[in-house]
């Protein structure tokens, strides 16, 4: 159903690999209380093998957030299992970094709280700042720099933080077209690189499949999984690939399906 | 993995597009100088100094009220230069910002243990919340008849009503900051791992300054209310604190003497507001991003 066996052995594998998975089994979730409720999530499953990188896309109120919230333990399933194995960090549309704290003390701090000696922790700092282009930004305030570089230092920070799943929640949403298409190569280049395992959640399809290996269609209220496309294409790509405005056409059509089922009920 | 040289060449590229467009997008910082900003933070005041002096020579010049009762500037000033030189004004005001010091520590430390304890404990909020807030809204004079059964005329009773004035701001600085630390940064700090004590000394505390700043500014405001109030109700021989040196002016009806005293109690209260609490509200406000001056 993703990718096979043969297909992730042949990428490469060294030893700073992290690639953590996620097991999502018939995962309900209700909101409210007696009378008045919301199903968010309906029996949904989802399996992210090692390394992979998957995208869920859906129309607003598919509960796409509420199940990155759920696999990154923020919130319990009220029906089913969520198993996620490996360290995983949750970057949000707005990089949540610590406004108080220099770029280099927000990665410290993630070091800090995972017990990494003192002594240690500049010399990772300034290399995680380094694969994310930050160096000469270590001594800046978060306010002082663009919100694409909050996100390569919130991105920083999760590596920071070992995480071998990346939870992404529309992490590249509130950025301009230009910043953007330069953060999906970033993102592509670290993921080939450093091989952790990424849930990416997004309402644009065109990035969906820049990015993802394959791509889940979420319906929306009660959220579930109306259908899965894989992403064939080599990489690097690039988002004005025809192949990737192709299947983001056919994935759009799909979804678009999917929102008119609503307009009678 | 070996990079190929195509690869190499793309790696390189897009290095060179992030940090062209981080140039761009990177703050510039400001361009003015320091002369030009202090100029322009000085001469309204002095303005407004010049504007204030003349209201009130103009007042007397009407002839409202007689000059025994409302002495021109001139003279005021002139009883302020004499108290200046010989050194009653040093003393006293350094009497009365010696007991603000110690009152306002004392309410610091009141002020913050009860302040974290109400934003921890769900029960002491029920409790407590409510009667922080309505011992802060409480005239600090109306503590003194208590203060005085309590600790007879004596500085203890001064400080006692300092810090029953000071402390309820600042606790309602500390648990409002806690209460409105924003959920993304509680989030952000649960993914970090941070849980119970730790969540609160890397997340919940520092994200709570900005408010905490603005009511330990208040609570400096309520303190010296209460102190002058208290150095004129509670009069100890043989201390001659601002308020005492008021309270004289007046038995003697020394007018010049009596706004000279004035003079120096507004002058000490805005220079710790401008040179303490301004400058920290100030340093903090521009740490966080918060000022207009950072957009």
């Amino acid at each position: 159903m993703t990718l096979s066996e043969s297909e992730l052995a042949a990428r490469p594998t060294e030893s700073s690999r992290l690639g953590g998975t996620v097991r999502v089994r018939d995962v309900s979730k209700v909101f409210g209380q007696r009378g008045d409720t919301t199903v968010a999530l309906n029996r949904i499953s989802l399996d992210v093998p090692s390394g992979a990188f998957v995208a869920l896309v859906g129309a607003s109120g598919c509960g796409k957030s509420t199940l990155l919230n759920l696999i990154a333990g923020l919130e319990k399933p009220t029906l089913g299992d969520v198993t996620l194995n490996g360290r995983c960090a949750l970057i949000f549309q707005e990089a949540a970094l610590f406004p108080w704290m220099t770029v280099a003390q927000n990665v410290s701090l993630a070091l800090k709280l995972r017990g990494v000696p003192r002594r240690e922790r500049a010399g990772i700092v300034a290399e995680l700042l380094e694969t994310v282009h930050l160096q000469d930004f270590a001594g800046h305030q978060p306010h002082e720099l663009s919100g694409g570089m909050r996100q390569r230092v919130a991105i920083a920070r999760a590596f920071a933080q070992e995480a071998e799943v990346l939870l992404m929640d529309e992490p590249f949403g509130a950025l301009d077209a230009m910043t953007r298409d330069l953060l999906h190569d970033e993102l592509e280049r670290l993921w080939l690189d450093r091989g952790f395992t990424c849930v990416f959640v997004t309402h644009n399809v065109r990035e969906a499949v820049r990015l993802a290996d394959r791509v889940e269609v979420l319906t929306s209220r009660p959220g579930t999984i109306a259908e899965t496309f894989e992403v064939p294409f080599a990489r690097p790509r690039r988002i004005e690939d025809p192949e990737v405005a192709a299947l983001a056409g056919v994935i759009t059509t799909r979804l678009r399906q999917e929102v008119r089922s609503h307009a009678t009920e | 993995m070996p990079l190929s040289d195509d690869q190499g060449v793309a790696v390189k590229v897009l290095d060179q597009e992030l940090s062209g467009l981080d140039a761009l997008a990177a703050q510039v910082g400001s361009a003015r100088s320091t002369p030009a900003r202090v100029w322009s933070a000085i001469w309204p005041k002095v303005a407004a100094i010049v504007l204030g002096l003349s209201i009130w020579q103009a007042i007397v010049w009407s002839g409202w009220k007689p000059e025994y009762a409302l002495p021109p500037p001139g003279p005021v000033f002139r009883a302020l230069w004499q108290g200046l030189l010989d050194g009653s004004i040093l003393n006293g005001a350094s009497l009365t910002l010696r007991r603000a010091v110690v009152g306002y520590s004392i309410a610091l430390v009141v002020g913050i243990v009860i302040g974290l304890a109400v934003a921890r404990v769900k029960v002491l909020r029920i409790a407590f919340g409510s009667l922080i807030t309505g011992i802060q809204t409480m005239p600090s004079i109306a503590w003194f008849p208590l203060a005085i059964l309590l600790f007879q005329l004596s500085e203890s009773a001064i400080l006692f009503v300092v810090v029953i004035g000071a402390a309820p701001a600042i606790a309602n600085g500390m648990i409002a900051g806690a209460d409105n630390v924003p959920p993304l940064l509680l989030r952000a700090g649960r993914m970090l791992d941070a849980k119970g004590f730790t969540l609160w000394r890397y997340v919940i505390l520092p994200a709570s300054l900005p408010t905490f700043v603005s009511g330990m500014k208040q609570g400096w405001a309520f303190a010296w209310r209460s102190l002058l109030a208290g150095e004129l109700l509670v009069i100890i021989k043989g201390t001659p604190s601002l308020g005492v040196q008021l309270q004289v002016a007046r038995d003697f009806a020394d007018a010049p003497a009596l706004l000279a005293v004035m003079i120096v109690i507004l002058v000490v209260g805005i220079l710790a507001d401008a040179f303490v609490f301004g400058a920290l509200e100030r340093s903090v406000r521009r740490r966080f991003g918060l000022t207009d001056s950072a957009i």
